[in-house]
């Protein structure tokens, strides 16, 4: 993450939600862990059978809820554990996340990456990059239900 | 009311070392649902496992979260234990502070903070988990090879020695692959097809054996124990019951232009041909590109030489659908096409030929009948330059980023053997690294240097051309002395490249196995499983899954054939119970879900539902547990939150996204 988005956001600790199929990106990410590749502790992985499985509430409240970033992995066009899960992920998430980019939630915030098992480097590049462009953007206030804030 | 038990594990220092595993324990304490925690050292370990099952007992436990090592390492695991205790294994989350925390964060605050909202989200989940009862699958005792190479032949013949029937479906007119196209073999040195032949006719007597060539696997459906898969057995225009193998019709076919896959192009074949002497089955096919009959309607000449009446023009293309308990993919591999590499000359001349080529030159049933001789004009060559890793260990985009490993010993090998054949000759080789790890590997390599005098250079070849004189010119470097090297060569030979054979990508994609970025199959554990693809019932057997050796392939074909017989062994399997189900209370029929499915899984009934006190009947969804595979694809897709996943329900994840945003 760039010194300058650091300086600017000195308080901003974001909260970014990951969401990992279980084949490739959840791997990738283990693989990523195994190799020691730093990313930031921001990132939080929810584990999903497939990206297929993500549905776009659980986008949706994590940003009523406060995150700051959402991003989706899974296994490469082609290579979905499921055949064609990832598929079903991209064209649900092209919809879901230009709505977002309407609603206010910027384009930057949502991101679908496809990992592979074999890309520790992968995983961990794409955090780093995620999380800075998380910290330029600042803090999401869109969507955002302030009494989920109180507690 | 929900009893839940949180475990946290030391891992050694793996997680002690970044993660404040006190701290996490006295955090999840206070967690709504937590009513017992405690630490330890290694919770996998069998005295961590009786903590597990101790607190069960004495606590009541409702449910269990472990904070531990990745669930791809260790969730059988702790699901075995938590069973053994009496708790239903599907109670048991894990929440990953491992792989996910210790090993990627260096500061302790920051990471035991992670750890106890990681903790925290997996304690949310458990709290609505439910128990499940995994289904049973039967298992078909039958396997299926694809791929007829020494691995897929070992593969074969061993599980069909353990008691199985397997099928084979090879490509190529004859099982055998790369390996009878070789000569001789390192580091023995013992003739290829005398040793390769046995097993050939050895799989082709075998009762428990089927052997389907000229065929190719067309669709795969079902799953573990139970896959159901098309065979395209191709026309081959001869009767395979009649044909007694005589060899006629291949003298006499008067088209005999067709270049020599099996000689690697090096010369003609007939239109109805078998690629060697030695095939299995001998019986030939015809080539209906080249096939005089097929083009114009005349010829006929096989059908009128044949004494057994076995020619038959009129044969089709037969799709056999059978079922399998277990897929072995054994698809071998081809070398790289050397079009992008110009500075070697090799589609200019004719005398510069890959490393297979040369096996096939020097082989007595080759193109020139076992003479090594140059192709332009059938002379002897007298000096003979051998180029390593064209192709191998170059990151540009035009070559392969890794070490073909088989190159460095069949080079010295060839090496040695025309030195063997040709006194006279010299031989230089120029090479990277010489890489010799192996069994009396080393040993070998330096025969080729001390004993026979070959010269190894350490440097690589910038340009290959034509001399004047005809010859070529092969310029490189000599890294170790330091100079420019110009040599006149009557032969070069590149020791090229190899790669998973083209197809592989379109069999990885009918049996959902995965590749990676060089087309090799993955494994399911680099280490721990590396014959298994990640996808369950598929096997990997042979250079396929990397570039390796005769002993190399051949101890890995009886790997992956024990795994399969382990699997065949089984009488029933236990099924993922995490599969969708539909509410027919919420079902609207509109068959969105049915739509996604990658499986079929989901199928309609008209189903008698109570509404609001009213009985209706209304067509539902409902889900074939042994078919679901549990994706979640239609979970997303319908629109009336009918559908749902066990184990990943709606509410869990959403109760793992409130936890981790709280
Ligand atoms: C020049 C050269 C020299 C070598 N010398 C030696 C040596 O001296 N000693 C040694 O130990 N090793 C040597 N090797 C390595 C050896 O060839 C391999 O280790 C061995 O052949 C690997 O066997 P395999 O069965 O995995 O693959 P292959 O031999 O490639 O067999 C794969 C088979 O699968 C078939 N197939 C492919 N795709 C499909 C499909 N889609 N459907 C059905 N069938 C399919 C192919 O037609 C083929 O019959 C040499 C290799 C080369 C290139
Ligand atoms: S979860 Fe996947 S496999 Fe199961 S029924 Fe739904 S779409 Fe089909
Ligand atoms: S998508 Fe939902 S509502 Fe439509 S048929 Fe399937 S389960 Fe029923
Ligand atoms: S399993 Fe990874 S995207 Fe489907």
């Amino acid at each position: 993450m760039s010194i300058e988005a650091k300086n600017e956001n000195k308080e901003f600790k974001p909260l970014i939600v990951a969401f990992c199929c279980n084949w490739c990106s959840y791997a990738g990410a283990d693989l990523a862990g195994s190799s020691r590749l730093a990313y930031p502790a921001d990132v939080k992985i929810i584990r999903v059978p497939c990206s297929c499985r993500v549905n776009p509430l659980f986008i949706l409240r994590a940003f009523q809820k406060g995150a700051d970033g959402v991003i989706l992995c899974g296994c490469h066009p082609g290579d979905c554990h499921y055949s064609t899960g990832n598929y079903y992920a991209r064209r649900r998430m092209t919809l879901l996340f230009s709505m977002l980019d309407y609603l206010g939630v910027e384009n930057g915030r949502t991101r679908v990456e496809w990992v592979s098992a074999a890309e520790g480097v992968k995983f961990s590049q794409t955090m780093n990059e995620f999380v800075e462009k998380i910290y330029s953007l600042g803090e999401n206030v869109r969507l955002e239900d302030l009494r989920c804030k109180k507690n | 009311m929900q009893r839940i038990g949180v475990f946290v594990c030391h891992c050694g220092t793996n997680i002690a070392g970044t993660v404040d595993v006190k701290r996490v324990v006295e955090a999840v304490k206070k967690e709504p649902g937590v009513v017992y925690a405690e630490d330890y050292q290694y919770m996998c370990s069998e005295a961590g496992q009786q903590k597990i099952a101790d607190a069960v007992k004495n606590e009541h436990l409702t449910g269990i979260v472990i904070c531990s090592c990745s669930p791809r390492m260790h969730e059988g695991t702790f699901r075995k234990a938590a069973e053994k205790a009496g708790l239903n294994p599907y109670l048991v989350e894990i929440a990953n502070i491992r792989e996910q925390c210790s090993w990627i964060h260096k500061d302790m605050e920051e990471g035991t903070e992670k750890a106890v909202i990681l903790a925290r989200a997996a304690i949310a989940k458990v709290m609505l988990n439910a128990p499940l009862q995994p289904g049973e699958s039967r298992v078909v005792k039958r396997a299926l090879v694809i791929g007829g190479g020494i691995a897929g032949i070992q593969t074969a013949l061993d599980i069909a020695d353990a008691g199985y029937e397997v099928d084979i479906v090879e490509k190529t007119p004859s099982i055998g692959g790369r390996m009878s196209q070789l000569d001789k073999t390192f580091p023995t040195l013992d003739c290829s097809s005398c040793i390769l032949t046995p097993k050939m006719g050895e799989v082709n007597a075998h009762e428990k054996i089927n052997i389907y060539t000229y065929s190719e696997v067309e669709k795969v459906s079902g799953f573990v124990g139970d896959f159901s898969v098309d065979i395209r057995k191709k026309a081959r225009y001869v009767d395979m019951d009649k044909c007694t193998g005589c060899g006629l019709c291949q003298e006499k076919c008067p088209s005999r232009k067709t270049p020599n896959e099996f000689n690697r192009g090096l010369n003609t074949r007939p239109a109805i041909y078998t690629p060697f002497a030695q095939a299995v089955p001998n019986v030939p096919v015809i080539d209906t590109e080249a096939c005089i009959k097929f083009k114009t309607g005349k010829c006929g000449v096989c059908s009128k030489v044949c004494a057994a009446g076995a020619i038959d023009y009129t044969q089709k293309d037969e799709i056999i659908t059978r079922e399998y308990g277990a897929i072995v993919v054994a698809t071998g591999f081809d070398t790289i096409n050397l079009d992008k590499f110009d500075e070697y000359y090799y589609n200019q001349s004719k005398d510069v030929i890959t490393a297979l080529e040369l096996e096939r030159l020097m082989n007595a049933a080759g193109p020139t009948g076992g003479n090594v001789v140059r192709l332009s004009n059938g002379e002897h060559p007298k000096n003979i330059v051998f180029i390593q890793c064209v192709g191998s260990r170059d990151v540009t985009c035009r070559g392969k980023s890794y070490c073909s490993k088989i190159c460095c010993m069949y080079t010295a090998k060839q090496a040695m053997l025309l030195k063997d054949h040709y006194p006279d000759v010299d031989v230089h080789v120029f090479y990277i690294d010489v890489r010799t790890p192996g069994k009396n590997f080393d040993e070998f390599y330096r025969r080729a240097v001390e004993e026979y005098d070959v010269d190894y250079i350490k440097g690589q070849v910038g340009k290959v051309s034509e001399a004047e004189n005809g010859r070529l010119l092969v310029q490189g470097v000599d890294l170790i002395d330091n100079r420019q090297i110009k040599m006149e060569a009557d032969l070069v030979v590149l020791a090229t490249a190899i790669e998973p054979n083209k197809d592989v990508r379109k069999i990885a994609t009918m049996l959902t196995a995965s590749i990676d970025n060089n087309n090799f199959l993955t494994e399911a554990h680099p280490k721990l499983r590396p014959v298994e693809s990640p996808t369950a019932g598929i096997f990997l057997s042979g250079v396929c899954q990397g570039p390796k050796d005769i002993p190399e392939t051949v101890a890995q074909a009886g790997a992956a054939a024990i795994k399969v017989v382990g699997l065949l062994a089984k009488d029933k399997l236990v099924t993922n119970p995490c599969t969708a189900q539909s509410n027919p209370l919420f079902c609207n029929g509109c068959s969105a879900c049915e739509k996604v499915c990658p499986y079929g899984a989901i199928s309609y009934e008209e189903q008698q539902v109570m509404d609001g006190g009213v009985r209706e009947n209304r067509r539902v969804a409902v889900v074939n547990s042994a078919l679901c595979q549990g994706c979640g694809a239609c979970t997303v897709a319908c629109p009336s939150g009918a559908m749902d996943l066990k184990g990943f329900s709606n509410r869990q994840i959403l109760a793992e996204v409130d936890a981790i945003c709280r």
